[in-house]
């Protein structure tokens, strides 16, 4: 099948027309899957165990040695101007405002977020969300607004915890291996975060939560309707790549965004 | 037990999050809901406050006792600073607060230099002694004429 | 005879790869008795499975109308839709267990999720079905743990539950032996007397449900064609009936007219 590279170009961009607004009806049903009843609660609590308390190990390992490199970078560089005084305050606004809510959100998208496409995408091919269909329960209601919830729950305190981990991981390499004041790193990050640098990290993980479970279950959901995906078992492995390709480049995308308007 | 282990471990890690949550509000943000009852506001007109931002340190002897909660243009085209004091610091009505820069780059903060008046400044009061910003400049010009050592 | 299911004019057409559109039912109407087991049969490819998917509502027709006990599936709410989704038994190919439910969590969900049944009433209520369906036992296996029938035969006591006025059967014997595939539709004749349903079923290999089947449906090429009896099917004068008739069901067709 011969078809002009004009033809081609119109096809893709109706496409990508067509999945965005596709995606944006399942952002909305997902959001009305919340308020209808009956509620699983416990079925919110096994997604928190899973996106939340699952990735905590992953969180902290990264956010310790993330910490540690910013403390080690900093203090090369502040000690050049004699500044070393400030590396608290440095390495407190890098984590809290952009690397706690970028990496983490990028370390949930891999882990938690590649599993639960995996897994929508299986009972999707499966027939399984046809039978809830068909049973007359909604699969939102039942499958994708708990991960939804859990995820909006989740992101922020993984979030926070990855903050303090890393501002740990500071201390430990400005302070202990390379002799920084160790009053002046924490009065200097006391006196440099203010509440509204809090406030920005909190509202970008926040996004970051949403964009990463919509895009990821989303994927998995449509993993029929994914362009090029072929079927079965292939079209779940591609659909999965491609969740946490798209929604680690969002949440870049939108972390600039937010940054520009909130700053 | 299964049942029970699940809603442990998300409360484990719920607790988790919200202690760090906690650390981040309190230790490092400004907790203004604990202190700001217990401060005071005093007011002062400067020629010129250029470089001092809301939220600078206002300082005694060196020692941070409060910050600037907000900075107008008053009558006579003078800057108004009102200056948020810790209740515990009193200042007598002929202290002379100064604009001064942490270095030659630095944070522009508000020096307070207390006079030896009887008389205690109360809330709302005014600071006329006043030594407003030193433009770097007039600085460099003192330097270049060598009357600076 | 009153009427479960109506076609009345359904046109169904999808975008072909690369271009141009494949239409899968081109203005096809044909009515499905109530009480009765109609089969749609037909190649691969020949719209069975999408012709179920639209009486179900998972999917809207392009044009027509499709009558589910007098209502019209085609312009339905998504409200009534649910509604009327209840009255419906889905039975699906793979069997669509839930793979993270044990069977009895399965069979049980449609009766926690749909309807006000205390835990005792519904286990009281699983437990029986299951037995019926020679379950009993495996209760707390989970699906991967069954064996292809025994996934078949859950999924049917799961579609059985909230006693569905129509049951649709989708493949219901790929990947099933002969001596499964015998059971299995023996197990439905049986259920379907005692319960009372109007039965769809979907199958490529009519010759097997021949014993069952009141009225057959031949899909082809986006028309179809009405048969009251297996017989009919036989001496139709269509080209492609023929053609069909002897690549997919020569050999035990004749087996069938050799026996009379």
């Amino acid at each position: 099948m011969h078809r002009n590279p004009i033809e081609r170009f119109g096809d893709t961009g109706l496409y990508a027309l067509q999945d965005l607004g596709r995606m944006a009806i399942y952002l909305a049903k997902a959001i009305r899957g919340l308020f209808r009843r009956p509620f699983r609660f416990r079925e919110v609590l096994r997604q928190i165990q899973f996106i939340g308390a699952g990735s905590l190990t992953v969180i902290i390992c990264t956010a310790a040695s993330t910490g540690m490199v910013l403390g080690l970078q900093g203090y090369y560089s502040l000690h050049k101007f004699g500044a070393e005084g400030m590396l608290g305050s440095a390495v407190s606004l890098t984590l809290i405002m952009e690397l706690g809510p970028v990496l983490t959100a990028l370390m949930v998208a891999g882990r938690a977020g590649s599993a639960m496409c995996a897994e929508l995408g299986i009972m999707r091919i499966s027939e399984q969300i046809d039978a809830l269909d068909c049973m007359a329960i909604d699969p939102f209601r039942y499958l994708i607004s708990p991960k939804f919830l859990a995820a909006l729950l989740s992101v922020p305190l993984l979030t926070v915890i990855f903050d303090v981990v890393g501002i740990g991981g500071g201390y430990v390499a400005g302070v202990t291996l390379m002799g920084v004041n160790p009053g002046s790193y924490i009065e200097g990050m006391r006196s440099s975060v203010t509440n509204h640098d809090i406030q920005l990290g909190v509202i970008k993980s926040f996004v970051f939560g949403l964009l990463v479970v919509w895009i990821c279950t989303g994927r998995g959901y449509f993993v029929k309707e994914i362009r090029g995906a072929g079927f079965g078992a292939e079209s779940v492995g591609r659909a999965t790549t491609q969740a946490v390709v798209l929604s680690s480049i969002t949440v870049l995308v939108f972390d600039y965004l937010l940054t520009a308007v909130l700053l | 037990m299964k049942k029970n282990t699940l809603e442990m471990i998300v409360g484990l890690f719920m607790i988790a999050g919200l202690l760090a949550f906690g650390y981040l509000a309190l230790q490092l943000g400004e907790v203004s809901f604990l202190s700001s009852s217990s401060k005071y506001i005093l007011k002062a007109e400067f020629d010129n406050v250029s470089g001092v931002k809301k939220g600078a340190a206002v300082q005694i002897a060196g020692v941070v006792v409060g910050d600037v909660s907000k900075i107008e243009l008053g009558k006579d085209e003078l800057a108004v600073l009102s200056l948020q004091i810790d209740k515990g610091v009193k200042v007598p009505s002929d202290s002379i607060a100064s604009v001064k820069s942490q270095g030659i780059i630095g944070d522009k903060y508000i020096q307070l230099s207390l006079g030896g008046a009887e008389k205690i400044l109360a809330e709302g009061a005014v600071l006329t002694e006043t030594e407003s910003a030193i433009d770097i400049e007039s600085l460099i010009s003192k330097f270049a004429f060598g009357s600076a050592k | 005879m009153s009427t479960a299911i109506e076609f009345k004019n359904v046109i169904k057409a999808f975008p072909k790869r690369g271009g141009g559109v494949q239409t899968v039912l081109d203005q096809v109407s044909f009515s499905i008795p109530a009480g009765k087991t109609t089969v749609i049969a037909g190649g691969s490819g020949q719209g069975k499975s999408v012709t179920l998917k639209l009486i179900l509502g998972l999917m809207r027709a392009d044009g027509g109308q499709i009558i589910v006990q007098g209502n019209d599936v085609t312009t339905i709410d998504g409200r009534a839709l649910e509604e009327l989704r209840t009255r419906f038994g889905v039975l699906f190919q793979g069997s669509a267990l839930f793979d993270s439910l044990t069977v009895y969590e399965n069979v049980a969900l449609p009766l926690r999720e749909r309807t006000k049944k205390g835990e005792k009433e519904i286990q009281d209520q699983v437990m029986s079905t299951l037995a019926r369906l020679d379950l009993t036992g495996h209760e707390n296996k989970y699906p991967a743990q069954l064996s292809g029938g025994m996934k078949k035969r859950v999924g049917l006591a799961r579609a059985l539950q909230l006693k569905p006025e129509i049951m649709l059967f989708d493949e219901p014997t790929t990947g099933l032996d002969p001596v499964m595939t015998q059971d299995i539709y023996h197990l439905f004749a049986e259920t379907q007397a005692q319960e009372g349903f109007s039965s769809i079923i979907v199958s490529h290999d009519i010759p097997k449900v021949f014993n069952l089947a009141d009225q057959v449906i031949i899909l082809h090429e986006g028309k179809m064609d009405v048969f009251s009896s297996p017989e009919e099917i036989q001496w139709s004068a269509k080209e492609h009936i023929r053609e069909f008739v002897l690549t997919t069901m020569g050999e035990i067709y004749q087996s069938h007219l050799v026996e009379r």
